[in-house]
């Protein structure tokens, strides 16, 4: 965990995180939580980067903490290089709407008693872009850009869809013509025949408007489908990370197998092996978490240095990452259930 | 992979020889509101064979829970009215008294719901809580009920069930807490169980162990499991027939292998091309146009037909459940003239296609 996944950091870097943690206290104060522990990684301009794991693997304290709506407890978040908070107010306000944040749930994002129009312009009138008649057109050409229609301006967010809603937090957080979103949970809250809709327009958008994309979310398909880089996490820890197609049809660490494997595939049962694996129990409390190896307690695999020493995050082949002491080793390879996982087409 | 789909196809002729446990026809549920009486399901026909599996699928909205809810009659206050019969063996679950539906509920059927925590009781221990149903459906000592809990915590796997029974439900886990309701559930050993989106709230890895423990505790007891999600992943991987429900219809009725290697009606096969799992990575995902109707404006005739792009004028007339053959049944006037691909055309090109090329 103390080597950094590009020590030389990649020229098209946006952000770039180091040593990352964030940590909460208890209600009552006696204890510590620790959300993120020491996580190191790099977002290339244009890309979309997955982060997947479970509930309270720290995912979304990962995402706040890139948009600055979470202080880091220690470790660094360098946007293009720069740390924000060392910035004058003035400017780190200016530089943080380059940085902008969807959340999973639409109806908690939007103020019910705010027309969508107001909703989408409220960004552009706290930055006091341009005029009021510049700040409108932006906010339709938003809107537009998203595929509302204008005859939604005046209504309130009740009268929407939940595909809808979801649209226009996208066209908020377009107004202000931000570099990279990070997205949390976007479509979690969708019906799966509008996911692909509102999955295909974030496509689309990154595409014509070169948008980079953190997209969080604890689901397989969608973070498999989008991404260009996934990243694994733990209680708190990356496991593996690496290109989207590798770590999906190759996954080093057991923890990612075992997530693969868990996915229910909507196919017959002459196409499903039965073969998967059950992880045993649940992730442990992230207040006191196993020494060395987080996922050692349910892991098939774990030995005594498990126990003792935290693993090492290693670049095992090119630019696939995994924290995992016996990953390289031949014999652990389980191909008997990469059957079962999901694969890559090239 | 046509061998699989006939191999499939042959089994629910065998399970549909048998008497059926179940027997719900035209059901149908209307709510009373402010703006008047509203049908949120109707005309819904189907059976479910003693220790069969069946999946009932559908998007929000679609009248699955309701569906649920109606068979053990727990529905809401506004209720205007129940429409048609569900026969569990010779009663008549639709009108039986509230007497008799009382000694049926947890008893011949059960029900567990997505959300553990909310359904059960933070004041009471778990093993009171199980132990409840066992007690007033049985005479029997609470010594032998707190044995018989004991062995179910079991069962349903809880590392030493001898503590845990004493344990209030916010000392465990969600997974744990979803096992505590499934113990629950079987305690007096139903016939059927409801279990309406049991692993949604549970992680990925926690959905296996629950999904399996379905499965097995199914096949185990030979309780029949009626199950109630929105993944098709799960129906797939846990039931042996699948109902597809729409804008509060019955739209299919087909064991899961065929259903998904050749849907008969054009939403089932659209729902299987909205899938990510199915479409090629970083492609275009296809969707369902426009959304559901509005339950205060439904369309008369086909319920689809505006969405559909197999419409035809046909599809203006009133559309009934029709039999398919081989235990299927659709409601698509045109579904002998639809070839409509399926999980394995969609899976073609996509990441889950290489594993079918492996084998």
């Amino acid at each position: 965990m103390t080597s950094a996944p590009a020590t030389e950091t990649h020229r098209d870097t946006i952000v770039s995180v180091r040593d990352l943690e964030v940590r909460f206290p208890t209600l009552d104060r006696r204890a510590t939580v620790k959300a993120v522990d020491g996580v190191n990684f790099d977002v290339r301009r244009g890309e979309t980067f997955g982060i997947i794991g479970e509930s309270g693997s720290g995912k979304t304290t990962i995402g706040r903490a890139l948009v600055f709506l979470q202080r880091p407890t220690a470790g660094a978040i360098l946007h293009n290089g720069i740390d924000p908070q060392s910035l004058p107010r003035a400017r780190f306000q200016s530089h943080r709407r380059d940085y902008q944040i969807i959340f999973q749930d639409p109806n908690a994002a939007l103020n019910p008693r705010m027309s969508i129009i107001a909703s989408v312009l409220e960004p552009l009138e706290l930055a006091r872009a341009g005029t009021r008649e510049e700040r409108i057109a932006r906010a339709r050409e938003a809107m537009d850009r998203v595929g509302l229609p204008q005859e939604i301006c005046e209504r309130y967010p009740h009268q929407l869809s939940g595909g809808q809603k979801q649209r226009v937090l996208i066209a908020r957080a377009l107004t202000l013509r931000p570099k990279l979103i990070v997205c949390d949970e976007v479509v979690a809250a969708l019906d799966m025949s509008i996911r692909g809709d509102v999955l295909n327009l974030f496509a689309e958008l990154q595409r014509d408007l070169g948008l980079t994309y953190v997209f969080i979310t604890h689901d397989l398909s969608v973070v498999s489908h989008i991404s260009d880089r996934v990243a694994v996490m733990y209680l708190g820890r990356f496991v593996e990370l690496g290109p989207t197609e590798q770590v999906s049809g190759r996954p080093m660490h057991p923890y990612t197998q075992a997530l693969l494997s868990a996915e229910p595939l909507p196919l017959p049962s002459t196409m499903r092996s039965d073969k998967r694996i059950i992880l045993e129990g649940e992730i442990p409390s992230p207040i006191n978490p196993p020494s060395g190896c987080r996922f050692r307690t349910r892991c098939r695999y774990a030995q005594n240095l498990c126990a003792e020493k935290t693993p090492e995050w290693r670049e095992l082949a090119a630019d696939h990452w995994v924290a995992c002491h016996f990953a390289d080793r031949p014999n652990f390879s389980p191909n008997d259930v990469t059957a079962h996982q999901e694969r890559t087409t090239t | 992979m046509m061998q699989a789909a006939t191999l499939a196809q042959s089994k629910p002729a065998t399970a549909a020889s048998s008497q059926p446990l179940m027997s719900v026809r035209g059901l149908g549920i209307r709510f009373k509101t402010a703006q008047g009486v509203w049908q949120a399901t109707r005309k819904i026909d189907f059976d479910i064979a003693p220790g069969e599996r069946v999946g009932i699928v559908g998007e929000s909205g679609c009248g699955k829970t309701i569906t649920g809810l109606s068979i053990l009659r727990l529905l809401p206050n506004n209720l205007a009215g129940i429409d048609g019969s569900i026969m569990l063996g010779e009663t008549d679950l639709a009108s039986c008294s509230t007497r008799s539906m009382r000694a049926i509920r947890g008893k011949r059927v059960a029900m567990i719901f997505q959300e553990p925590m909310s359904a059960l009781d933070p004041v009471f221990t778990v093993g009171h809580q199980i132990a409840e149903a066992l007690l007033i459906h049985t005479q029997i000592s609470k010594d032998e009920a707190r044995e018989k809990t004991i062995d179910m915590l079991r069962r349903v796997g809880i590392a030493s069930p001898e503590r845990r029974i004493d344990d209030y439900p916010h000392q465990l886990s969600g997974g744990m807490r979803q096992r505590v309701m499934i113990a629950a559930a079987l305690i007096c050993g139903p016939q059927l169980l409801i279990a309406d989106e049991p692993t949604t709230a549970l992680d990925v890895t926690v959905q296996a162990q629950i999904l399996e423990l379905l499965r097995d505790l199914s096949v185990t007891s030979q309780t029949a499991l009626m199950l109630i999600t929105h993944d098709l992943g799960v129906v797939a991987e846990t039931c042996t027939r699948m109902i597809t429900m729409y804008a509060g219809e019955v739209i299919e009725d087909a064991p899961t292998d065929a259903a998904l290697v050749r849907p008969l009606h054009p939403y089932t096969s659209g729902l299987l091309q909205s899938l990510p799992h199915l479409s090629p990575r970083r492609g275009k995902l296809s969707s369902i146009p426009g959304r559901v109707p509005s339950i205060t404006e439904m369309p008369n005739g086909c319920r689809f037909k505006a969405r559909c792009a197999f419409a035809a004028p046909g599809c203006d007339a009133e559309q009934e459940l029709r039999d398919a053959g081989h235990g299927r049944k659709v409601r698509c006037w045109r579904f002998k003239d639809l070839d409509l691909p399926g999980a394995l055309q969609h899976a073609a090109s996509s990441p889950a296609a290489e594993m079918v090329v492996q084998r």
